[in-house]
């Protein structure tokens, strides 16, 4: 079952609602009239179901002042952006593929719903705009497809993260484990200057092997890392906690 | 056509962030290198406004990419004109019912393969992809969407290598290009 994670909205219609924390226990879902609904009540919530949901309100993603500590860990907050619902919907599921047992988030749906994949690249520009961000890091190739709009909308540059053998010119290369074995990440030399601030955006994260390539391969060359940016996680596989202290910002997460 | 557009101002600065890398994939191509225009956000904008201009208000419902540099221009245009994505991949990375189209390499044959359903008989469709060499990935793109029915309107890239006559393997079919190589 996939559920919508809830996201923390600057749209100006969510300033009418309750800014006030919801007590823990409380159900998610605000009252129009600014209250919170109590867990003894009979109301009956919609659809999603949040799991492990943190009644906390993190802050918004910090200047470049900010460290690590206070920048927020997930994207779960109190208001639902009317937004995330019609992108989880847009994606669609394919059982075994590439090979049995696994259920392949498809979001190639996703981008023939052009109202949806709008949406998609506004959330993550929202949240990035303005933060001195300088470059944005994109996965082959799902990444290629989200990166460069969010590139463009917050003036940063783009920098492919590509297979081995498929940048010209010099490179840096990172090994990475998958299950069976190992792969390469590599990126152009001179890409990036050391003391840049960096997204890495891919379309997915499960493990977060690929994700952990790429913030080495960056960090390696000096950049800072603000934040890993996908728009599924799939938490069962943990690979929020494989990025260590790197916050990792999701639209959608799939059990 | 692509003299129109060495006119426009932005055209210079476009062509000077393109890279040449020689001798890659092996001894003798001229690689050109779009990663350098990517790291210029100005010029990376121009490029995209450059399409976006063109084909605003066409009645275009598709923009379909080839796998991999197709990705980073196709989205932008497609988003800014309200058209949907189409990605158009290599053998077995898209999940679920496709169809395939197979075309000549130089040495040997590559495959093509679009999602069945992305693309409906009647829309009308671009192909985008970073370059046109000989024009062999093109045409077998512009079958793909052909064969399910959609209208190619154009085909557009951002470089041409005329020397390789690319232009005329599309049978007729429009190319727009914003820089040429020689």
């Amino acid at each position: 079952m996939r559920r919508a994670l809830i996201l923390y909205s600057s749209n100006p219609i969510y300033s009418q609602l309750s800014t006030t924390r919801a007590p823990p226990g409380y159900v998610v879902f605000p009252k129009r009239d600014g209250g919170w609904i109590p867990p003894s009540s009979s109301y009956q919530p919609p659809v999603f179901r949040m799991r492990n949901y943190k009644c906390t309100l993190p802050p918004p993603l910090g200047s470049a002042s900010d460290s690590v500590a206070n920048r927020p860990k997930m994207a779960s907050q109190d208001e639902q952006d009317p937004r995330i619902s019609k992108i989880s919907s847009a994606i669609r599921v394919i059982p075994n593929f590439p090979k049995p047992g696994i259920m392949f988030q498809d979001i190639t749906t996703l981008l023939l719903d052009t109202k949806a994949f709008r949406d998609t690249i506004d959330l993550f520009v929202e949240r990035y705009r303005g933060k001195d961000i300088s470059v944005v890091a994109g996965i082959e190739a799902r990444g290629f497809i989200f990166g460069p709009p969010i590139a463009l909308a917050i003036g940063a540059k783009f920098v492919p993260m590509r297979k081995p053998n498929k940048l010209p010119g010099e490179v840096i290369s990172e090994e990475y484990s998958l299950e069976y074995g190992t792969d390469k990440m590599e990126m152009h030399v001179g890409a990036v200057q050391a003391g840049e601030r960096a997204l890495i955006i891919d379309d997915l994260i499960a493990t977060g092997g690929t994700l952990c390539a790429a913030i080495r391969l960056l960090e390696r060359v000096g950049v800072q890392v603000v934040e890993c940016a996908c728009v599924i996680e799939l938490p069962e596989l943990k690979g929020r906690e494989r990025l260590g202290d790197k916050p990792l910002f999701v639209l959608v997460s799939s059990d | 056509m692509s003299a129109y557009r060495e006119k426009d101002p932005r055209i210079h600065g476009i062509q000077s962030r393109i890279r040449v890398v020689p001798n890659f994939p092996k001894p003798g191509i001229m690689f050109q290198d779009i990663t350098t225009l990517l790291l210029d956000p100005k010029a990376f904008k121009d490029t995209v406004d450059l399409f976006v201009e063109r084909y605003r208000g066409k009645n275009i419902s598709v923009v379909a990419g080839i796998e991999a540099r197709g990705f980073i221009f196709g989205p932008p245009i497609a988003l800014e004109i309200g058209a949907k994505f189409v990605p158009l991949r290599k053998p077995k990375k898209l999940p679920g019912k496709v169809i395939s189209e197979e075309y000549e390499l130089e040495y040997g044959r590559d495959c093509l393969e679009m999602h069945l359903g992305a693309v409906e008989p009647g829309d009308r469709a671009l192909v985008v992809d970073d370059l046109i060499a000989t024009g062999g990935t093109l045409c077998a793109a512009m079958k793909l969407l052909e064969r399910v029915g959609a209208d190619v309107v154009e085909c557009t890239c951002v470089i041409e290598l005329p020397d390789l006559k690319g232009r005329e393997r599309l049978n007729g079919k429009a190319l727009y290009v914003l820089v040429e190589s020689h």
